[in-house]
């Protein structure tokens, strides 16, 4: 049980730290912030990573491939896109 | 050992990327960050011993940053919301397939109570962020109509699935990992995220895209649980928690619930109820009648709608913007939360048109400036700007409203009278100080910005 505990304090934790990070960020960046923060819901390609990386083959490998291919589109595509939205926000004249 | 101080690393370049993307001075090193964040996370994992096959992962990797870029690249900032929300379904997606790889893996063994519970809602979560974001893509895109969609038994239906789906978690809890109850949860939940993203209308679509946000974050996290891989626990949360404060920030900007955006289906219906009163007309104006007014204001307020993203009006208005500057006529946006389709949409499509974010006044500050006003300019908004919302029999009663009707003129540039997607009528196109100018946002914008520089 000493793995699961670790876990619900990490879970629990990060939710408090999202919160209090987030909830001061002004409307203007809400669009990049959203984009931003689902390309880092990304993550879970290091988990695609290591079911296929085990080598198991079968079902287990394709859907861990398209597991892959999945979350790689969202990284990728995520954090280029935030950066080019990013990149109009800025202060003029 | 390394592999863990890596994910450390990771972890707390994930959080401080967040924070920067608190202030725009910051945000693209913030978002650099996290993305370099991804990027140590994924190399240690490829280098982990435990990895041992690369043909899959490498072709995986290489297929998914091809599209990847590609739609990050090639797609218009108006289709950002679309966008947005397909990322949020890989996201979600790729989540569900893990949990679900995991479970066929551990095929006839018992994964635990634990282990268990964190599959069956990996696969549900997950699952309903693909097949929810997918139809919320196909309503932004204009596949699936905005309108909402009803048919009866839908709420049975829809909780009838629901329960089958906790009864499956509860089964993946408690007996042996099974492919086909994974198949079956999946099915289930494919069906579910239809059913629940179908009955909302196109103006609650910024609520629906941040909970999808949301879920594909609390998915992510779900999945460290069944891996055991505190990094996914820790940015999956941190996901889901910036998801949801958007969608309570949206929701409390139309004073709804989360229930009602989910059950409350406006628009459905017409609720317009009892508008025999009196003919009302509504004053029709022209560019040229208006542009005057413009020109020999002091102040100008202009409010944005999803309409001005439809008709691709932003590089219009910059014009206008630029225009009215050049004759020291102080001009500011009034930016409503709800207004557009996606938290902040209105920002980005603003910012495309290198329109300066100090002048994009949120919804307080503008409508402390409203009384100073002498124009107030609306262009494809209208539930935003409706002064029925303090009446307490209307239906979007108590929504927050951008005051336009204190300032001295109003002008609202709108194709039609119709009413809005609360399907509700708008007592303020009949106010004596609102002048209706008939036309498409675009031509509109240009129009006014050309006769302003000749008035």
């Amino acid at each position: 049980m000493g793995v699961w505990l670790m876990g619900i304090y990490v879970f629990v934790l990060a939710m408090f730290v999202g919160f209090e990070l987030i909830r001061k960020i002004p409307p203007t960046l809400h669009t990049p912030l959203m984009s931003g923060a689902n390309a880092i819901s990304g993550i879970t390609l290091i988990g695609a990573i290591l079911v296929v990386g085990e080598g198991s083959g079968g079902w287990v490998t394709a859907l861990g491939i398209a597991a892959v291919v999945f979350a790689t589109i969202n990284v990728v595509g995520g954090f280029l896109v935030t950066d080019r939205m990013l990149r109009m926000f800025r202060r003029k004249d | 050992m390394l592999l863990e101080l890596a994910y450390i690393l990771s972890a707390f370049l994930f959080i401080l990327g967040l924070k920067r993307l608190g202030s725009p001075a910051t945000a693209p090193a913030g978002n650099a960050m996290a993305a370099g964040a991804m990027l140590i996370a994924v190399v240690a994992t490829l280098l982990d011993r435990e990895v041992v096959s690369y043909a899959g992962i490498a072709g995986g990797l290489v297929g998914g940053a091809l599209v990847g870029t590609v739609l990050a690249r090639k797609v218009q900032m108006t289709a950002m919301p679309q966008l947005v929300a397909v990322f949020n379904g890989f996201g979600g997606g790729a989540s569900a397939l893990v949990a679900s790889a995991e479970l066929v893996r551990q095929a006839g063994m018992e994964p635990g109570i634990a282990a268990g519970i964190a599959a069956g809602v990996g696969i549900l979560v997950g699952t309903v962020t693909f097949s929810g974001s997918v139809i919320a893509y196909g309503k932004l895109q204009g596949i699936v109509t905005q309108r909402p969609v009803l048919f009866p038994l839908q709420r049975v239906i829809s909780f009838i699935l629901f329960a089958g789906l906790v009864a499956g978690v509860i089964l993946m809890a408690v007996g042996p990992a099974d492919p086909r109850l994974v198949l079956a949860m999946a099915g289930a939940a494919l069906l579910l995220g239809v059913l629940l993203v179908v009955p909302i209308g196109g103006a609650d679509m910024p609520v629906v895209v941040s909970l999808l946000n949301s879920y594909s974050g609390l998915a992510a996290s779900a999945a460290g649980f069944v891996l055991g891989n505190a990094l996914l626990i820790l940015a999956g949360a941190l996901v889901g928690a910036a998801g949801l404060i958007l969608t309570q920030l949206m929701c409390r900007a139309m004073n709804r619930s989360l229930a009602n955006v989910a059950f409350g289906a406006f628009g459905g219906v017409d609720t317009t109820v009892g508008q025999d009163g009196p003919a009302r007309t509504a004053r029709s104006t022209t560019a040229e009648e208006a542009a005057p007014l413009l020109a020999h204001a002091s102040r100008v307020a202009i409010i944005p709608g999803y309409g001005l993203a439809v008709a691709q009006a932003q590089h219009e208005v910059k014009k206008l913007v630029s225009n009215l500057r050049e004759r020291d006529v102080e001009v500011y946006f009034a930016i409503h939360p709800v207004a557009g389709r996606m938290p902040g949409h209105m920002n980005v499509l603003l910012a495309e048109a290198d329109i300066s974010y100090d002048l994009l006044l949120d919804l307080e500050d503008a409508n402390d400036q409203m009384p100073r006003t002498d124009v107030a300019i609306v262009v494809g908004a209208n539930d935003v700007v409706n002064p029925e919302a303090r009446n307490p029999a209307s239906a979007i009663a108590g929504m927050p409203i951008v005051d336009v009707d204190r300032a001295t003129t109003v002008i609202v540039i709108k194709r039609s009278l119709s009413t809005g997607f609360a399907g509700i009528d708008n007592p303020l196109f009949y106010k004596n100080r609102t002048m209706m100018l008939f036309a498409d946002a675009k031509v509109a914008m240009g129009d006014l910005a050309r006769e302003v520089r000749e008035a």
